[in-house]
Order: C-alpha cells, then sequence, then structure tokens
C-alpha cells in the first residue's frame, strides 16, 4: 500500500470519528454515529497492519494475541458493568489510554526506526519534544485516573487528601518534569525517559488526592481531555492524522465538558485543581437552623398527595445511584401518569459523578428521553408544579445559592424547587449534602422529609398507591 | 526572479490538522446534547484509543535488536490496554445508546 492512500485512508479514520461525535447531537442519530466510529477504528487497524506488516510469525502471533485478549476482556467488562458503575469504569478506561501512550512512547523510544523518527540512540530532536510531552501527559492521566477509579468506587475515601506544603512539591515536581524533557532533547538518553515517566506518574497522584468527591464531575472531565492531548502527542510522533484529529477532539471535548461543569457548580477550574473541597470541615456558613423541626412525612401521606395533583417534577441525584432506585422510581411515575398526573424529570449537570450520570440511569429505567429536561429549560415550570420530588438530591436544590451571600455555594445555578406547591424530599437523614452545607429547605412549611433508603421509600410509595 | 523550491516541514502540516481539528471538536462537542454527555465520555475512551496504531507498529517491529525486543514487549502491552478501550468503549456505549427511547405511543 502506498504511503499516500495509506494517509488518506487515515483521514477517512478521522473523518468518521468526528462524524460518531456528531451522531451524539439527538438520541436519534447516536446509534448510528457509534457505528461510524467502529467503521473508522476498524479502518485505522487494517490500514496499520496493510501498510507496516508484523514482521515476522511471532509478531503476527503478538499482534493476534493481543488483540484478542484485549478483545475479549474489553467485551465482558462492556456487557456486565452496572449503568451505575460507569463514572469508575470511565475513569478505568482513562487510565489505559494514559498508559497505552506511555507504552508506545517506550516503543517508539527502543526501535524508533520502526517509527520513522531516526535510529536508536539518535532519534530527532523534534520527535523526542512531541514523544516527552505525550509521555508526561499520559502517565500523568495514568496515575490520576487510577486515584479518580478508587475514589469513585469507594475504595478510597472521597474525601481530599492535603498534604503539607503540597503546592510546594508541585511546583518542584514539575520543573523536574520540565528539566528531563530538556534534558532528553538535548542527550535523548533512557534514563532522561523514565525520569520523565516516574516523574508525571507522581505528580498525577499529588495532583488529584486533594480533590474531594463533589468535584469528581469536574476531574474526570480533566482526565478525560488529558487522555486526548497525550494521544495527539503520540500522534505528532507517529505523523498519523488519525490520531492527531482524534487527540485534538477528545482534548476539547473534556475541556468542554470540565467548562460546564465547573459553570454548574459556580467554581473556577483552578479551585477545583487546587482542591480542598468537599470535606468534613466544609460546613460553615449557611447552617443556622440546626435545631428547626423538619416536616416528617410517611409513605401513604406521599402517594395520597402525588396521586392528588396534576404535575409532578422529579428531581433525581447521586442518592437515586447509590440505592439504584431508578427502577422502583419509573414504576411510580408510571402509576401517576395513569392517574393523569403530568409527569417530568429535572436533572442538573452535576447531579451525579459525572455529566449526564442521571440521564444514563433513567434511560436504562425506560424513562422516555423526552420527558427528562435540563436546568435552563426546566426551572421555570416549578411555580406551576404541585409536587417537586426530589430523589437523593440535595445541593442542586438549595435555595442558600440564590438568597444567602454568605453560603459557600451561592452564586451556583439550582434547581428551583422550593416554587413547586410541596417538596417531598426523599433523604437518608437531615445531614448536609456532599458539599457539607445545610438545606434551609429541609424545615420549611411547604417541604416534606421522607427519610430512609431511596429505592425502599420509593417502593413503599409504589405500595401505598 | 526564482525562488529555490522551499520545502514545508511535515511538522507544519500536523499542526494545521491539529489545530483544524480542535475547532472541529469545540463546535461538534458543543452541539451534543446534556442528556449523552456519559456516552460521549465513553465513545472518546473508545476512539482515542486509536493509539493503537502505535502499539500495532512496537508490536510489529523487526527482532534485530535488544532495543527491538523491548518495544515488541511494550506494544505487546499496549496493545491489550489499548483493545480493552477500544471493545470495552464502543461496546458499552452501544448498550447506554440503546437505552434511550422516546414516549411510546
Amino acid at each position: 500500500m502506498s504511503a499516500n492512500l495509506s494517509a488518506f485512508l487515515y483521514l477517512v479514520a478521522g473523518v468518521l470519528f468526528i462524524l460518531s461525535l456528531r451522531g451524539l447531537s439527538s438520541p436519534a442519530s447516536s446509534r448510528q454515529g457509534n457505528l461510524f466510529g467502529m467503521i473508522g477504528m476498524a479502518i485505522a487497524v487494517a490500514t496499520t497492519l496493510a501498510n507496516h506488516p508484523p514482521a515476522d510469525g511471532l509478531a503476527w502471533v503478538l499482534v493476534i494475541v493481543g488483540i484478542t485478549i484485549g478483545a475479549a476482556i474489553g467485551a465482558v467488562i462492556a456487557r456486565r458493568v452496572p449503568m451505575t458503575s460507569m463514572p469508575e469504569l470511565v475513569a478505568a478506561f482513562h487510565s489505559l489510554v494514559g498508559m497505552a501512550a506511555v507504552l508506545v512512547a517506550a516503543g517508539a523510544f527502543y526501535a524508533p526506526e520502526a517509527f520513522d523518527i531516526g535510529t536508536p540512540g539518535n532519534i530527532h530532536p523534534q520527535s523526542l519534544v512531541e514523544m516527552s510531552l505525550g509521555v508526561a501527559i499520559g502517565a500523568l492521566t495514568f496515575t490520576g485516573s487510577v486515584i479518580a477509579f478508587l475514589k469513585l468506587s469507594a475504595r478510597m475515601s472521597g474525601a481530599p487528601i492535603i498534604l503539607p506544603f503540597r503546592h510546594g512539591i508541585n511546583i518542584a515536581l514539575a520543573l523536574a518534569l520540565v528539566f528531563f524533557i530538556v534534558r532528553l532533547v538535548l542527550t535523548g538518553g533512557a534514563f532522561d525517559f523514565w525520569m520523565i515517566v516516574i516523574l508525571a506518574l507522581a505528580l498525577g497522584v499529588l495532583m488529584i488526592i486533594p480533590i474531594g468527591g463533589a468535584d469528581m464531575p469536574v476531574v474526570i472531565s480533566m482526565l478525560n481531555s488529558y487522555s486526548g492531548w497525550a494521544a495527539a502527542g503520540i500522534g505528532f510522533t507517529l505523523g498519523n492524522s488519525a490520531l492527531i484529529i482524534t487527540g485534538a477532539l477528545v482534548g476539547s471535548s473534556g475541556a468542554i465538558l470540565s467548562y460546564i461543569m465547573c459553570h454548574a457548580m459556580n467554581r473556577s477550574f483552578i479551585s477545583v485543581i487546587l482542591g480542598g473541597f468537599g470535606g468534613e470541615t466544609a460546613a460553615a456558613g449557611g447552617g443556622t437552623g440546626e435545631q428547626k423541626p423538619a416536616k416528617l412525612g410517611s409513605a401513604d401521606d406521599a402517594a395520597f398527595i402525588m396521586k392528588n395533583a396534576s404535575k409532578v417534577i422529579i428531581v433525581p441525584g447521586y442518592g437515586m445511584a447509590v440505592a439504584q432506585a431508578q427502577h422502583a422510581l419509573r414504576e411510580m411515575a408510571d402509576i401517576l401518569k395513569k392517574e393523569g398526573v403530568e409527569v417530568k424529570y429535572a436533572i442538573h449537570p452535576v447531579a451525579g459523578r459525572m455529566p449526564g450520570h442521571m440521564n444514563v440511569l433513567l434511560a436504562e429505567a425506560n424513562v422516555p428521553y423526552d420527558e427528562v429536561f435540563e436546568l435552563e429549560d426546566i426551572n421555570s415550570e416549578f411555580a406551576q408544579a404541585d409536587i417537586a420530588f426530589v430523589i437523593g438530591a440535595n445541593d442542586v436544590t438549595n435555595p442558600a445559592a440564590e438568597e444567602d451571600k454568605t453560603s459557600p455555594i451561592y452564586g451556583m445555578p439550582v434547581l428551583q424547587v422550593w416554587k413547586a406547591g410541596t417538596v417531598m424530599f426523599i433523604k437518608r437523614s437531615l445531614a448536609s449534602g456532599y458539599a457539607g452545607i445545610d438545606n434551609p429547605l429541609f424545615y420549611r412549611d411547604n417541604t416534606m422529609m421522607l427519610l430512609g433508603d431511596a429505592k425502599k421509600v420509593t417502593e413503599n410509595i409504589v405500595k401505598a398507591m | 526572479m526564482e525562488h529555490a523550491a522551499q520545502v514545508v516541514d511535515p511538522f507544519i502540516f500536523r499542526l494545521s490538522i491539529f489545530v483544524l481539528a480542535v475547532f472541529v471538536g469545540y463546535f461538534v462537542v458543543w452541539s451534543v446534547t446534556p442528556a449523552l454527555h456519559t456516552p460521549l465520555m465513553s465513545v472518546t475512551n473508545a476512539i482515542s484509543s486509536v493509539i493503537v496504531v502505535g502499539a500495532l507498529l512496537a508490536g510489529g517491529v523487526a527482532n534485530v535488536s535488544s532495543g527491538s525486543g523491548w518495544a515488541r514487549a511494550f506494544g505487546f502491552v499496549a496493545l491489550i490496554f489499548a483493545c480493552i478501550n477500544i471493545f470495552g468503549g464502543f461496546l458499552v456505549t452501544q448498550r447506554m445508546l440503546a437505552m434511550y427511547k422516546k414516549k411510546s405511543k
């Protein structure tokens, strides 16, 4: 196959990847988009194998065995993973992209002739710059994603870990990283290459451990972005346009998602990166009414009131995901709809632990996507709703964000559930949410608290109906 | 006046592709509906694993020196990781997208 033809085919693959993202503009076109992505990947792999076939029989065996193992593991994971675990699965996938970038760069470093970037010990300086950037970002993505995975899957506490002098340590590591990148470009030594890997691995850990659980939607988007930039760096080394295009797409995708998440929390990107938010000690401000009485209701009361309502807006949050309450919730909505009640769902951009988390869970429970609305589209409707049914959400409904200038979340866009006739809160307890802030809504006259596990309470309501 | 034919460094071509693709990504991703942000993340995971082309090059290199032996080993592991991501990413996205349904009736 000629070099021109293969370059053209890589371009076709890149365009198919663009179309796969384009398809996600609506659920109807998304399935076709995913198919385009698969075709693009098949073209890229076939082109590489045709243009640079494995050198001998053993190499063919390695390639086929490698693909088979990876495909088998990937397919099993994709089939078995529960939808509530998507955030940690995505974090784990990010870490694999990061590690693959490091390993490919290491391969290019030890066998540069296969990548047309020079001879061993004498690699073009420009390729070394591209390679070292890809390696550094890849290694950082790897350990950062591993920490994010451990925090999201609760194998590690979600509370921020604050080391003394952490900013000083990070700056020192970053400077050392730059030093070894420069030295690698000048000398091309293997020692410098591996020092870059080690320093970037350490930096990835230190960057993510001080970030608390509530900021995970930002972290996971940010690591998404990094994995893209790492791929683009390797794409420059290989001179492969499919890889460069994809890296740029993924990099900007993650950056935009991080921006959306930060915006939805009214936080600056820098303050998220610096970390420390979402700890147990952050309860300062806002909490004035600890002793105020809250009105507690029973499942029977809730069932009776909702059946007699004409419009109910359901606000799901992370608590629904933890309790796996989405199926019981949809059953409840079905009964209400049969009674002639209008049911809608309202989703805050940072509900859950990753962008779009709630939408996937509702879709899994067969909730039609045209009943699910984003914050800007539904906020004006709470005033006409008889009931706002808040299940497992807290901070995203806190009126302090609009009314109390001293609150840490002041200015954050929130769902105005308090405008509805009655607000029902399903919560485990009256404790504050992830951000550690008291929610004054719990103590208002038109609020009814339904304490207990989200799934059990919802099931009891369904029975009472 | 005659100019000697000037050759543009291929790096400039790659940089052009990269910069334009960042802009394409910017506009395409803003048009993604927020309801599909989770599938967006899983599919970007899958496509960024096109880094598999690098793994294929490294894993299939001619075994002539100790350096190429190492390259094969790194390439083999990278190939497994990338393929987990490709198959896992596309299939889990497909599974998710199949769940998004419109109101029946």
